[in-house]
């Protein structure tokens, strides 16, 4: 009886410990740091090398298209950065001026950002036309 | 009209309240005419959101701009279907829906039940309605679908109501038939899992912990995991059609969302199936199915609060809070009644061998919850590391896709073993008798693929466990249909389908399998994915694997809802022409936004996928991007037969129905000589 258990314990745990050893390798794999445009200024080459998020706004009339290589300049506040995307994925449709871009890739030794994925966020256009309009219930 | 759905909304609300309290103070004190008017209640408030949905409709259709929702979601020129589609196009309107679903789903369980002796029933339509009359709050106080629109004139003047000239349209992507139907199965899968949610909540508050809620959850559970099977894989449709990245799958924390509750639905009616004919695992199956229907709360709650960031953009919003309310509550009553019930929930046999039913079935469920969790950890991933480190970071496909991988084609091995592994204990001797022929087939095809040149060692894994599957699904009707035939002298198909109608949960569930394996060749052919691109004008050629393309023309086109630009590409494939394709990008100008209309040319080998990307800066010249697909299609077949097995599966057995209606004749006799 005890054997039995032993049997089956063992077999669970070593069940565990392979998805538990793919989850860690894929972790390091996979994983990415969200910064802002300030924490990227401040640590500079700090994370040239490491896979990182960026997001921010897309500055008007910055996105130029080159082939398949589409730059433009996301925007903080008062920061900029310069970003270049090389992804294989078309960039989605919602991506356009004025929206908010999430970026993911590296930095490089220049300061200027290689995105190989990006996403970009529906901007809330309706407050953004009729300016000080607001709902209230009846 | 907009008062009316206001109105309707209250007086569901109202309704609920009202049952909630009759069927569990009815229940309890066993006042059986007190649980039966609130019953009717549940079907009043079916009508009630019945006629709060209708009047939101007619909102659509009439284009009626002094509704927030109506000039937010919908414009004059939209298409009368997707004027009904902008129902659920938005945060207020799509919850409204929810409540539609949830309310409809409570009515059918009320009818179906109506003679069902005892308390089990009430508790559960007490549940539910708990449920729905929480959504109904948010309907009415959070996300209000029927608030009007009024523009705020400075410091100290009144909000004055204020009527837009055009509504801001229905997001383009959504403009999409599979989109039209999506939400609808998605929610009718999410909901679905209420009821057998509920069903559990009841069992455990009236300690009625025998086999009948495991019975009656156990078709909702099939019904709600169907809708949300189906739903995911129009999802990936879409998303495959519409959004134009080659894929149909980005691990996005919706998606995952989606994908949690099905992946423990899909536990629970495997382990049910343990406790059906063993007796065990009965506190497993509880945890499941509490677990499945909070995980469906959960992914709602993840998407709406704003708290993970998600290509599916809702609008950030109070909500979140709603729900996590409702979800810690909910939780924790669930947790308490499970830990003070288990007394009820104890079973005495114990595992005999590996090499059993049983040992596969509980593989299949650790192996299945390992998965959730590891898309549950994936998803909050940023937001743990946030409050834990200070810092967030998040995981993205290659986290999800290492993991899963192994785990999918674990599952897919079990698939093929399980089901012919005997209860208690299988001897080697028939071990040997029943895999020999499998394992044969499976050998076969992994050197083909090695011989063939496969060098993804997944890939080539995939294919000869699809080929150890299909041979022993194969051999199980094949066996069965020889038998019958023996015995009846009956054709063989005319045998084969007899066989499964008699055996519907047996033969159904051999099919779902079958269309699992599908499913993941499919999904292998992702590794032979091969793409690329072209900047072309009029006269322009460019070649990506086999096919080359040459520009014939990039024309301006025109539509009252948009402007685009079109390419015409003469493709050929190995030199041999196989036609014209007419990729676009389209500008839609109610919403201003673009879209790409994908092209494809499908066939079951492979897909070839044609996207209009954008112009060239400085060449002024139309780049166009390429993706071969192998075997994607197999995808949407797999899926189309798995939900056709999941329907043989739940449709009653010819024999159940013969004995329910034996039984109904003898209630009605001893009804009839009972004295009054």
């Amino acid at each position: 009886m005890a054997r039995r258990r032993m049997r089956f314990t063992a077999g669970i745990i070593i069940v565990l410990a392979a998805v538990a050893f793919f989850a860690i390798s894929g972790f390091q794999e996979g994983k990415a740091y969200y910064r802002t445009l300030e924490e990227l200024e401040a640590l500079g080459p700090a994370v040239t090398g490491q896979r990182l998020r960026v997001a921010g706004i897309v500055a008007d009339s910055s996105v130029v298209r080159e082939g398949a290589v589409v730059t433009f300049q996301l925007e903080q506040e008062t920061r900029r950065l310069a970003v270049q995307y090389v992804g294989s994925q078309p960039i989605p449709d919602t991506f356009k001026d004025g929206v908010e871009a999430v970026v993911e890739g590296k930095r490089r030794p220049d300061g200027t950002f290689e995105a190989d994925r990006i996403q970009a966020k529906c901007a809330s256009k309706y407050e953004a036309r009729y300016g000080g309009a607001k709902h209230a219930s009846e | 009209m907009a008062s009316l759905g206001n109105l309707s909304i209250t007086l569901a609300l109202t309704f609920a309240a009202y049952a909630l309290f009759a069927l569990f103070y009815g229940a309890a004190a066993g006042r059986r005419e007190v649980t039966k008017s609130g019953e009717h209640a549940v079907y009043v408030v079916f009508f009630f959101v019945t006629l709060a949905v209708a009047s939101l409709s007619v909102l659509l259709v009439r284009s009626d701009f002094s509704i927030e929702y109506v000039a937010n979601y919908s414009n004059r020129d939209l298409n009368l279907f997707y004027k009904f589609a902008a129902l659920w196009g938005g945060q207020e309107g799509s919850l409204l829906f929810w409540s539609w679903i949830l309310t409809f789903y409570g009515a059918v369980a009320a009818w179906v039940n109506r003679r069902y002796p005892g308390k089990l029933v009430p508790y559960t339509l007490g549940v539910v309605s708990l449920t729905s009359a929480f959504f109904l709050v948010i309907n009415k106080f959070a996300a209000n679908p029927f608030d009007r629109l009024v523009m705020d004139h400075g410091p100290g003047l009144a909000l004055a109501p204020f009527v837009p000239a055009d509504g801001n349209g229905l997001n383009p992507l959504l403009q999409h038939p599979a989109m039209v139907i999506h939400p609808p199965l998605l929610y009718l899968g999410y909901v679905g899992f209420v009821v057998p949610f509920s069903f559990c909540l009841a069992a455990l508050m009236t300690r009625d912990l025998g086999s009948g809620w495991i019975k009656m959850a156990r078709r909702w559970t099939l019904t709600a995991w169907l809708f949300l099977g189906v739903g995911i894989l129009l999802g990936g449709k879409w998303a495959y059609v519409e959004l134009g990245w080659g894929g149909y799958w980005a691990w996005d924390p919706v998606e995952n969302a989606s994908l949690m509750p099905w992946l423990t639905g899909t536990a629970f009616l495997h382990s049910v199936i343990v406790q059906e004919r063993r007796n065990m695992l009965k506190v497993w199956n509880v945890v499941l199915i509490l677990t499945t229907y909070m995980l469906a709360i959960f992914g709602t709650f993840l998407t709406r609060s704003g708290l993970v960031s998600s290509v599916h953009a809702f609008a950030q919003s109070a909500i979140g809070n709603y729900f996590a309310v409702f979800l810690i509550l909910m939780g924790g009553f669930a947790i308490y009644l499970v830990v003070t019930r288990r007394g009820y929930l104890k079973s005495e046999k114990q595992l005999d061998s590996w090499a059993s039913r049983e040992a596969s079935f509980l593989l299949n469920n650790l192996i299945l919850l390992a998965a959730c969790f590891a898309v549950l950890w994936g998803t909050i991933f940023p937001m743990i590391s946030e409050l834990v480190q200070g810092e967030k970071i998040t995981v993205g496909a290659p986290y999800f896709n290492r993991i899963n991988i192994p785990i999918g084609l674990f599952l897919l091995f079990l698939t093929g073993v399980g089901p012919l592994l005997a209860w208690r204990k299988t001897s080697f001797a028939s071990m040997k008798r029943i895999f020999l022929w499998p394992a044969a087939g499976a050998l076969v095809v992994a050197v083909a693929c090695v011989v063939g040149g496969i060098r993804s060692f997944y890939a080539a894994l995939s294919f000869s466990l699809a080929a150890l599957v299909t041979i022993t699904i194969v051999s199980e009707f094949h066996r069965a249909g020889r038998a019958r035939m023996r015995s009846t002298g009956e054709n063989f198909l005319r045998a084969l389908y007899t066989v499964t109608a008699i055996n519907k949960r047996r033969y159904g569930g051999y099919i779902v399998h079958f269309g699992f394996v599908l499913l993941v060749i499919g999904f292998t052919g992702q590794a032979f994915t091969t793409e690329g691109w072209g900047e072309v004008n009029v006269g322009d050629r460019f070649t990506v694997g086999r096919y080359d393309f040459e520009c014939l023309a990039v024309d301006e086109t025109e539509d009252p809802n948009w402007v685009g630009l079109k390419a015409t590409l003469a493709v050929n494939r190995n030199g041999r022409p196989l036609g014209t394709m007419y990729p676009e990008k389209r500008f839609y100008t109610a919403s201003e936004q673009a879209t790409s209309e994908v092209r494809i040319r499908t066939s079951l080998k492979e897909d070839l996928y044609v996207v209009f990307a954008g112009m060239s800066e400085g060449t002024s010249k139309a780049v166009i991007q390429v993706w071969i697909n192998p075997l994607v299609t197999w995808v949407w077949i797999g899926g189309m037969v798995m939900a056709l097995g999941t329907i043989v599966t739940i449709l009653p057995n010819v024999k159940e129905r013969r004995l329910e209606r034996r039984k109904r004749e003898l209630d009605r006799l001893l009804e009839a000589t009972e004295p009054a």
